[in-house]
């Protein structure tokens, strides 16, 4: 909240840096044989009244600006809107596990999606996103009406049981389609593993509405979720209306999760442990929370998509398993130590 | 009208006012009239009421009957204009994790901050004179989770008096304190009544203190206010008898009146 000026701003350009470097890294790592030099002047020669020659080939060209940078670009908008959206449900549910997996969010957008997938068959895949919206939505919904009805005196905690139960019957709906459609296995694990194979600009110009809306709303709240840490009671009588807000950013932050998840699949751990390392770095105040996560999130998205492509290459690991591999241990080591600190 | 001039004049009044919880009526048709810049303490027996009729006048729990509370109406003005009139200190603060003293004192100018906005230089310099005045600049950086009971409540108390309003609630302000330190918390509170003309209503389970502080005591049992007057009219050794089931003597001293417990409160006296 009133951290110094010079060290926000500090951890802000480093927090920059960092994204820039990965997003870098995750245009130049691959086959085509790009260089870093070339890859800058060709990004310069696209800005307006810049004339030069970056030496690169029609080819590479196609692959810099058709295949690289649409990925990477993908990337940084999953990845900020996951960690961001975590950040937020955190926040409002004063619940350090809240992130899309345990309110249920996750669990209605992949129901949705294999239901697309077997129903729809092939002609279904086109269907993915939006089935995973809705039931993304559907879910969290009745995670909120179910929370809520049993809910009363320490709703934060009960919520999140709701959305574990919530979670549970949509997982066991999906598994049940899966059995009877085993044909169409493979394609519905892919979507589950994750994945940011994109078909040039499509799915970021789809996806980036959302986000943009999504993390102006939640920024614009970053005060309010400072007050939302003392509880609803206190919070209240500081002036502001904790069910009011937690509704609006509930929605909001699912909305930018189903949105991301319908075009990447189901990515976990970026919205639980990124705004936990940023915590531990610079605290709790969302002032400067907020857009470290954001940050911090697509960088961690963009490098595990890097290894992600070249641990195995040519073949590709769903990036789910690396976001899950690198982030499970490394979330283990944040709870021990924020024990310690405790 | 008369009843008009009353409301001005008073800082809280409440006509016939009742309240539920979980859909059972906890408030039973309370009047009260509180002049501005008193202190009057609410007493009575656990779950007589106490913290209900604080929430009700904080405008936390919707209520039934006429309510005036620091020139407005709870539940007609909205929570920033509320919070503006009328600040609550718990009984037990909740403490976020990792937020510095300074921090947690800073959530009291909310209601003064624009919603999307942040703090102008005046929010800081309102809360650098509070944390002046009750001495806790050596505290600022510390983290609020590090603090004893006693510092708790300080800060509380700074991050109450930050919202600068006209009406103060305390529910049970000292009930986790020694004895020192609740001496020092109530000297503070009743400092500042004196200094920015607060209107003071506490709930406090210590009669023996709150006589000493309150000018004025409200009996509440069983969501009713049963006796509204001095100490020394209130708290008579039948009425304690009654109202709490306890044996106690009362002792007047020039500097107050004291209740003291005593042994072998089965037998009937």
């Amino acid at each position: 909240m009133i951290a110094a000026p010079r060290r926000r701003a500090l951890v802000l350009t480093g927090a920059a840096s960092i994204l820039l470097a990965a997003m870098l890294l995750g245009i130049l790592v691959g086959p085509a044989g790009l260089t870093p030099g070339g890859v800058l002047l060709d990004i310069a020669d696209r800005l307006p009244f810049v004339d030069v020659d970056s030496g690169l080939t029609t080819r590479q060209q196609a692959i810099l600006w058709n295949i690289r940078m649409p990925r990477v670009v993908l990337g940084v908008l999953v990845g900020a809107m996951l960690a961001v959206a975590g950040a937020a449900y955190q926040g409002v549910f004063r619940n350090p596990l809240a992130d899309p997996y345990l309110l249920g969010v996750s669990s209605g957008a992949g129901l949705g999606a294999t239901l697309a997938i077997v129903v729809g068959g092939a002609a279904g895949f086109a269907g993915v996103p939006p089935a995973a919206f809705v039931g993304g939505m559907l879910a969290v919904g009745a995670t909120y009406a179910l929370g809520r009805t049993v809910g009363g005196v320490r709703s934060e905690v009960v919520i999140i049981l709701a959305g574990v139960a919530v979670a549970a019957f949509a997982n066991a709906i999906q598994t049940f389609f899966m059995q009877l459609h085993d044909d169409t296995l493979r394609q519905v694990y892919s979507w589950m593993l994750g994945r940011l194979a994109t078909d040039g600009w499509s799915d970021v110009l789809t996806v980036l509405p959302y986000v943009v809306v999504t993390v102006a709303i939640i920024a614009l709240h970053r005060r309010t979720l400072d007050v939302m840490s003392v509880g609803d009671v206190e919070a209240a009588s500081l002036g502001i209306h904790p069910a009011r807000v937690r509704l609006l950013l509930v929605s909001v932050a699912t909305l930018g999760t189903a949105a991301v998840v319908s075009a990447s699949g189901l990515i976990g751990f970026v919205g639980i442990v990124v705004p936990h390392a940023v915590r531990l770095l610079v605290g709790p105040g969302h002032r400067l929370l907020l857009p470290l996560s954001l940050m911090v999130g697509a960088a961690f998205l963009v490098l595990a998509d890097v290894l992600a492509r070249s641990v195995m290459a040519p073949a590709e690991l769903p990036i789910g398993v690396v976001t899950a591999a690198v982030g499970a241990p490394f979330f283990l080591v944040v709870l021990r130590r924020s024990r310690g600190v405790r | 009208m008369i009843g008009d001039v009353t409301t001005e004049l008073a800082a809280v009044s409440c006509r016939g006012v009742s309240a539920a919880r979980g859909g059972v009526e906890v408030l039973h048709r309370v009047d009260l009239d509180v002049v501005a810049g008193s202190w009057v303490s609410l007493v009575g027996p656990n779950g007589s009421g106490k913290t209900t009729l604080l929430h009700v006048l904080a405008g936390l729990v919707p209520s039934t009957g006429a309510l005036h509370v620091g020139g407005i109406a709870p539940g007609r003005a909205s929570r920033r204009d509320m919070a503006r009139a009328v600040a609550l200190m718990p009984q037990r603060p909740v403490v976020p994790e990792g937020v510095t003293v300074k921090e947690l004192i800073h959530l009291g100018r909310t209601p003064h901050i624009p919603r999307f906005g942040s703090e102008t230089p005046n929010d800081v310099e309102v809360v650098d004179r509070i944390v002046e005045r009750l001495e806790l600049g050596s505290f600022a950086p510390r983290l609020a989770s590090e603090l004893s009971g006693g510092e708790l409540q300080r800060v509380v108390l700074a991050r109450a008096l930050a919202q600068q309003p006209r009406v103060l609630l305390l529910d049970e302000p000292t009930s986790a304190l020694d004895i020192g330190h609740q001496q020092q918390v109530l000297e503070l509170v009743d400092s500042m009544r004196a200094e920015s003309d607060l209107t003071v209503i506490a709930a406090m389970h210590d009669l023996t203190s709150t006589s000493q502080y309150g000018e004025r005591l409200v009996l509440l049992a069983g969501g009713r206010v049963v006796a509204d007057g001095a100490p020394t009219d209130v708290l008579t050794t039948e009425r304690v008898a009654a109202v709490y089931g306890a044996r106690v003597e009362i002792l007047d001293r020039p500097s107050g009146r004291a209740v003291l417990p005593l042994r072998g409160a089965s037998e009937t006296s």
